[in-house]
């Protein structure tokens, strides 16, 4: 789609329903010992991915989180590859190098996810400052979570993006948590002010809602366009599910169950499927439902790579390591 | 007598430690929840003032924690992941392990950094499945891995207790051994000083970390043909050279397996020292990572990127075929 054809509210919400059968199946498989090395559901968060992503163009890029899964399927990542990368097959994304911590699909502009927490705001910069070097007009997008606004390279990064006035936009998805901590334990100051310090235009966000997302987001994408330089988005969620998968057997106490009993009240399956006539939620949900279903055959048939192949890729050049052991 | 786990003896050890002298305190990412129980009950043991939940700012505390060091403290930092260690390298590397020179004695900075879960932890892809001691035994800065669970006691209490940075590698594969042990019977174990967990008269396998597991299961495998020594040096800087020479003067060969990438990894060191200094009547052989590895996600993958016991088997029986 490009620039003035933003989705429908049917669009919106399939997204938004595409992500959350996706984590529930994802979710699934890691206790059925198909995934393995667990992952962190955004399960409550669809909202960020779907309305960030329908402001975008398909020629546009993304860098992704730990907490990804939403971010990559929402930019246009096939959910079957997807769903095969987490399940370590050859038909992955990352043909089960990268699993769901580093999910990639440069296709589709999703430069990748990445498990060091703030490590890809500035990697979205550095693509979005060559883009506009190499004259288009296409922009960057970083996701980031409220834990990693206390990450010095996040912050060196909106210095950087704001001084060469670079086409990003800057989502920090506050889901409340960064795993057990709050923001209140670990943040002094707020997100917004970290991007006035800046000069960064900032704006928060209801993060429950894809269409106020989608709309803030447009303005945000608009301005990177026609060279305004970096925005902040300060989208304000709420993590459903566990940090970590390891949860549902470790069960740290952090919060509470009136707590989270509070926080998923607002729902933004309910909030975009609301918008929408019966009928079509109900079409959308079958047919989600069953390219869901296909996705984990697709997965469960998937090969799994041959151990000879590890270090396949190791270098761009061909460059062979030396193996371990004689 | 009582079960200790691997895990257990590290929240032990900080908790004596904090108990033994007000100047222990802990830094670190949900301590206070404790989400890889190396800190369980320390905050409500000790409080906020002395076990601290940090942001995710790791090279700022990092520092921090070298300052607080330098005015009387001596904190131990948490980390959740080995290649954090990447991230705060400057801060450890460039910085706590320079100052004692660098000022002419004037400061000591004594900080311990925990690393619980290094290595692979069985898929959990490239960031999170590192094993970097062998980085910090290159630049000098103390480096142990705990092989057991009195070990790990031992040596974090010695790192705790150590005037200089400390880096304590507690590898995922050992992190759910557990041991009988008298708990009374805990000790200090000094960093330099080796540990022979089996003796053997063939061929000395110095096994290091986690990895002391699969030479111990090697060397019972071929008790019938070759007697295999288990050498386990148990801190990579200091090293136990003389007790390598000690064991390599009863065998004559050595075998290394080390979970670092092959190029310029500790086996290389060890090797190269015994080859330089030490009686070895057959070639030294290394199993390591292949160089240069990036654990890749998929299980079979990242497997074949570990060291094995396949190999570790192979490279015994050709060190006694060349000998
Ligand atoms: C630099 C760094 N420090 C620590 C970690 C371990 N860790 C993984 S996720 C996480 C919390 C991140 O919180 P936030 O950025 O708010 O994102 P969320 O998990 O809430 O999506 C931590 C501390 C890490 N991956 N990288």
């Amino acid at each position: 789609m490009t620039a003035g054809q933003a989705p429908g509210a049917a669009g919106l919400y399939r997204t938004v329903a595409l992500i959350r059968g996706f984590e529930q199946r994802a979710v699934q498989l890691v206790r059925d010992g198909v995934i393995r090395g667990g992952i962190h559901p955004c399960t409550g968060q669809e909202a960020v991915a779907a309305g960030t992503c329908a402001a975008l163009r398909p020629d546009d890029v993304i860098t992704s989180t730990h907490r990804g899964h939403g971010h990559v399927l929402a930019k246009g990542a096939e959910p079957a590859r997807m769903m095969a990368e987490l399940a370590g097959r050859t038909t992955g994304l990352n043909q089960g190098r990268g699993g769901s911590m580093h999910a990639a699909d440069f296709a589709a502009g999703v430069l990748g996810a990445d498990a060091i927490v703030g490590a890809a705001v500035p990697i979205a910069a550095g693509a979005a400052w060559a883009m506009r070097q190499a004259g288009s007009d296409r922009v960057a997008l970083a996701y980031f979570g409220d834990g990693a606004v206390s990450q010095g390279v996040v912050l060196e990064s909106f210095n950087l993006a704001a001084l060469w006035r670079v086409p990003v936009v800057l989502v920090c998805e506050n889901n409340g948590f960064a795993t057990s901590m709050r923001p209140a334990d670990t943040m002094a100051g707020t997100v917004l002010a970290r991007a006035a310090a800046f000069g960064i235009p900032a704006a928060t966000v209801d993060g429950m809602d894809p269409q106020a997302v989608l709309d803030a987001t447009a303005q945000a994408v608009e301005r990177a366009r026609w060279g305004g330089g970096p925005t902040l988005l300060e989208c304000v969620t709420y993590r459903f599910d566990a940090h970590h998968t390891w949860e549902h057997t470790a069960r740290p106490r952090y919060r509470t169950a009136e707590e989270v009993a509070a926080g998923t009240a607002r729902d933004p399956l309910e909030i975009q499927g609301a918008r929408i006539p019966a009928a079509t939620r109900e079409a959308v949900d079958a047919e989600v439902a069953a390219l869901l279903d296909e996705a984990v055959r697709f997965a469960l048939d998937s090969p799994h790579p041959d151990p000879a192949t590890a270090l396949d890729h190791l270098y761009a050049s061909g460059l062979r390591a030396r193996a371990g052991a004689l | 007598m009582p079960k200790l786990s691997y895990l257990k003896a590290l929240n032990r050890a900080i908790g004596d430690e904090m108990e033994r002298d007000p100047a222990v305190c802990v830094l670190g990412e949900d301590i206070g929840v404790a989400v890889t129980y190396a800190t369980a009950g320390l905050l409500r043991r000790f409080g906020p003032d002395r076990v601290l939940d940090t942001p995710i700012s790791e090279q700022a505390f990092t520092s921090f924690a070298t300052g607080a060091a330098m005015a009387g403290m001596r904190p131990l930092i948490e980390f959740q992941i080995p290649a954090l260690l990447f991230l705060v390298f400057e801060q450890i590397a460039n910085q706590a392990h320079k100052f004692s020179l660098m000022t002419g004695g004037q400061t000591r900075i004594p900080v311990t950094y925990l690393l619980p879960g290094s290595g692979s932890r069985d898929s959990w892809a490239g960031q999170h499945s590192d094993h970097p001691y062998s980085l910090f035994a290159h630049v000098g800065v103390k480096t142990a891995v705990p092989a057991t669970a009195a070990d790990a006691y031992g040596l974090l209490v010695t790192a705790i207790r150590d005037d200089d940075p400390v880096v304590v590698f507690a590898p995922s594969g050992a992190l759910g051994l557990r041991e009988d042990v008298d708990l009374g019977g805990l000790a200090p174990v000094p960093l330099g000083s080796s540990r022979i967990h089996r003796a053997g008269s063939d061929v000395t396998v110095v096994a290091v970390g986690h990895l002391v597991q699969d030479a111990l299961a090697v060397a019972e495998e071929l008790a019938g043909s070759v007697s295999v020594e288990v050498f386990d040096p148990r801190s990579l800087y200091p090293f136990d050279w003389a007790g390598l020479a000690a064991s390599l003067d009863r065998t004559g060969r050595l075998v290394v397996v080390d979970d670092s990438n092959r190029s310029c990894g500790i086996g290389a060191e060890i090797v190269a020292t015994a080859a330089e200094e030490m009686r070895l009547v057959a070639p030294p052989r290394r199993v390591t990572r292949p160089d240069g590895a990036v654990l890749p996600f998929a299980r079979d993958l990242d497997l074949a990127c570990q060291p094995t016991r396949s190999q570790l088997r192979a490279a015994v029986e050709k060190s006694v075929g060349a000998g």
